[in-house]
């Protein structure tokens, strides 16, 4: 784990400090993040975490204008396939995404800058994993290139 | 204070007599009977625009110029509409944006000086386009709809591009299409974010200029009468000449070598290329050109023509689906078995409304202007 935080400490210094968005979930991922604090797993805290009550409520607005304030990479985390709390919202997450993507494609970022990811409320170390990464991956694309405050309200 | 008694002598918003003309026409207050443009404007004159910026229905107004037509002082309603908004987005105020507000970020991220945008994949090889040269074509944001609404309501907007640039290198004509086209600010604009639009209007004005741009063509009436008549009002005159494809056409009819297609259809005016911009004939004459189409005309048409329900993606309800049914009812009335419009806007919102409907109470077709005309090249 030593490791693992080093390496995240490592990259984000060299590069710039990445904003990242997440959107989790209440019943799973909120929670596997919590796991992640209480089993005080070391991880990266270049992000912010925004809860929903499924991940099937995140439409491409949401991730849109996370990129509009300035976020330079967007995780949208569920449960996994079969646990969502309201049956289906996870595969309404999949489907939203997918516009997402499309959208986020045609607007001309790089699409490593969005994942759709599922942990569960036991796999903290899965998301300390998968935030390490993600980071990185964002350090290494650098700032956003929508990342522009305009004049104007 | 002095800008806003500046404004109401603009938008002559002083003058109301409180007749009620406006009311007894909109359309949203025939269905939505909270809703009263009376009302806004004697509130928002009698106690101040910050007294009816929290009001929710200030976003209802389809700024669709039916109500100024009536009214017997040109109160110019929908620009007062616009000056409210302003005062009530600076004061914080964002009314219900449909889709979860996906196309006003897209709007608002236009104007990034970095942004390079993927947009020009509907560009197949068969197409003849241009980087630089003296006509464009402005895409608008079709891409995005493609997107965003292709799949949920089964028909592809950017075939609207596409078939555009088609009739246009049918009629000999190779426009320029910009690899970064920027939005043109038209929702802004009526959302009463007016520095944004600005921003955008002097972006676009300058990659005109660098492409040596001096006419362009849109297929979508919001474009057109933003590039056309909010430019000039906004960011100066000088611009190049802007028109929308229907009136393109109707210049070059003799050009258009078209066969058959039999269909019944009706037209549906945008309230942007009719009450704005005054083009109800062209689109109605190139249509009657092919061979085997019969327009006939809805109960509202022309100058009385009712919006489709919704503008700048803005407060969509139960309301707008009532209005969009009442057009289909229209149109089915007078006999048509296509609902044509010349917005790809007015079309997405169409078909929302026919989701979830069953097909033989629907038993309309939807289609854009140029999809017909495109159906009916002769090669
Ligand atoms: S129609 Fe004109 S004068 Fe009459 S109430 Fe409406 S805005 Fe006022
Ligand atoms: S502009 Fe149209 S929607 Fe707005 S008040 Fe007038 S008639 Fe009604
Ligand atoms: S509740 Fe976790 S994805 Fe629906």
């Amino acid at each position: 784990m030593a490791v693992r935080t080093q390496q995240a400490k490592k990259k984000t210094k060299k590069e710039f400090i990445p904003n990242i968005v997440v959107f989790a979930c209440n019943w799973c991922s909120y929670a596997g993040a919590d796991n992640a604090g209480t089993n005080r797993m070391q991880h990266s805290p270049h992000f912010r975490v925004i809860r929903t009550m499924c991940s099937g409520r995140v439409t491409p607005g949401f991730v849109l204008k996370a990129f509009k304030l300035g976020a330079d990479g967007v995780l949208v985390s569920g449960c996994h396939f079969g646990d969502c709390h309201y049956i289906f919202g996870n595969y309404k997450a999949v489907e939203q995404f997918e516009k997402t993507k499309g959208l986020v494609k045609t607007l001309g970022l790089d699409l490593k800058r969005v994942r759709l990811e599922w942990v569960s409320a036991a796999e903290g170390v899965r998301w300390a994993n998968l935030i390490d990464e993600f980071v990185g991956q964002i350090a290494e694309l650098g700032p956003s290139p929508l990342n522009h405050k305009p004049k104007y309200g | 204070m002095n800008t806003a008694v500046e404004q109401l002598k603009k938008n002559r918003a002083f003058l109301c007599l409180e007749c009620g003309k406006c009311t007894a026409v909109c359309p949203i207050s025939k269905v939505n009977n909270a809703y009263s443009p009376r009302r806004l404007l004697a509130q928002g004159l009698f106690y101040g625009a910050e007294d009816i910026a929290s009001d929710h229905l200030l976003w209802s107004c389809l700024t669709c110029l039916l109500c100024s037509q009536r009214c017997p002082v040109d109160v110019k309603y929908s620009d007062y509409m616009r000056d409210v908004r302003a005062v009530a987005h600076n004061m914080g105020h964002e009314g219900n944006a449909s889709h979860g507000g996906a196309l006003h970020y897209i709007m608002e991220m236009a104007a990034s000086p970095k942004l390079k945008q993927n947009r020009t994949e509907w560009v197949t090889k068969d197409l003849k386009v241009k980087q630089k040269g003296d006509t464009l074509y402005f895409a608008g944001c079709l891409p995005y709809y493609e997107e965003l609404f292709a799949k949920d309501f089964s028909f592809s907007p950017v075939s609207i591009a596409v078939d555009t640039v088609k009739i246009l290198n049918h009629i000999g004509i190779e426009p320029v299409v910009l690899d970064n086209e920027r939005c043109c600010g038209h929702d802004l604009y009526w959302l009463g974010r007016l520095g944004q639009f600005d921003e955008l209007a002097k972006l676009n004005l300058k990659d005109f200029e660098q492409a040596g741009v001096k006419k362009v063509i849109t297929s979508c009436p919001e474009c057109a009468v933003a590039l056309r008549q909010l430019y000039p009002e906004r960011v100066g005159t000088g611009g190049p000449k802007v028109q929308h494809i229907a009136e393109v056409l109707a210049e070059n009819k003799a050009r258009l070598k078209l066969g058959e297609v039999t269909r019944e259809v009706a037209f549906q005016d945008p309230c942007r290329l009719g009450r704005f911009m005054g083009v109800y004939d062209p689109p109605r004459e190139v249509l009657s050109m092919i061979p085997g189409v019969t327009v006939s005309e809805m109960a509202h048409n022309r100058k009385g023509a009712i919006c489709c329900g919704t503008t700048n993606w803005m407060n969509c309800d139960s309301c707008s689906k009532q209005i969009q049914k009442s057009r289909f009812d229209e149109a089915r009335a007078a006999g048509a078995g296509t609902l044509v419009t010349a917005c790809p806007k007015c079309q997405i919102h169409f078909r929302c409304a026919q989701c979830g409907e069953p097909e033989e109470k629907n038993g309309l077709e939807l289609a854009d202007f140029v999809n017909i005309v495109a159906s009916a090249l002769k090669s």
